[in-house]
């Protein structure tokens, strides 16, 4: 099976403008690929379906805005499958 | 409906935290029809997504029991297979396609006498209330389709 960032690049690929291969594990979702808010929540509605799960992304953006978290803790590629690999995981756990 | 209002719903038949189901009686007439069209009155494309956006949004503050506002921000696949003409009983539907995160999904479509109208997939941002008169508005607009206000039980 591919691994979580390739699915997630795929996602962004389909999902946005934004060709494939310009996704890589170095990306920032906003500031190097562009996706904007709107674009995002399509991205994260495709996430949750093919990953079965709730991606916490109001939790996620609070946090960065309150300034808990960086934003490339969870808006670079590499980052953000590290993320949903734990959100796979946990739900795993039950 | 009274469309120069923007009240779309005139009914709540069912409802549930995942589906919605209400009924909306287009006007024999309105200012809307002097313009869409002339001789030939018809409710815009755009008043049927509202139409399908609104009972979307009774479904999704139901389901939050008002604890969150739904905002429209993305219209797919909508599809108008029909013209709609003064007065039309319309059937309007919607089932909770996901529930994310600050976000909701739902499908939802207007018939009338069984005949498909017209069909989309909508998105909604779901925030809590940025003003208090915006929550007694909805509320009160809910208590006039016979939404009920308290959270689902089933």
């Amino acid at each position: 099976m591919a691994s979580a960032l390739d699915r997630i690049a795929d996602i962004i690929a389909e999902t946005s403008d934004v060709p494939r291969d310009k996704i890589t594990p170095d990306s920032h979702v906003i500031e190097d690929l562009g996706i904007d808010s709107l674009d995002f929540l399509d991205i994260v509605f495709a996430i949750d379906k093919a990953f079965g799960i709730k991606v916490p992304v109001e939790a996620w953006t609070q946090e960065v805005n309150n300034g808990a978290a960086p934003a490339e803790q969870y808006f670079v590629m590499k980052n953000l499958a590290a993320r949903i690999e734990e959100l796979v995981a946990a739900k795993a756990a039950g | 409906m009274r469309l120069e209002y923007f009240q779309m719903i005139d009914r709540v038949s069912e409802v549930g935290p995942e589906a919605i189901a209400a009924e909306a009686v287009v006007p024999a007439e309105s200012p809307v029809f002097e313009g869409h069209f002339p001789g030939h009155p018809l409710v815009p494309g755009v008043l049927l997504v509202e139409t399908m956006a609104q009972a979307s949004g009774y479904l999704l503050l139901h389901r939050f029991g008002f604890a969150r506002m739904p905002f429209l921000s993305g219209v797919k696949e909508a599809k108008f297979r029909s013209f709609v003409v003064p007065e039309t009983r319309l059937e309007v539907t919607a089932t909770l396609e996901h529930d994310g995160s600050g976000y909701a999904v739902t499908k939802a479509a207007i018939s009338a006498g069984g005949k498909r109208i017209c069909d989309a997939a909508l998105t909604f941002r779901t925030l809590p209330f940025p003003a208090p008169e915006l929550e007694a508005a909805m509320r009160a607009q809910a208590a006039r389709i016979g939404l009920p206000t308290g959270r689902p039980t089933a």
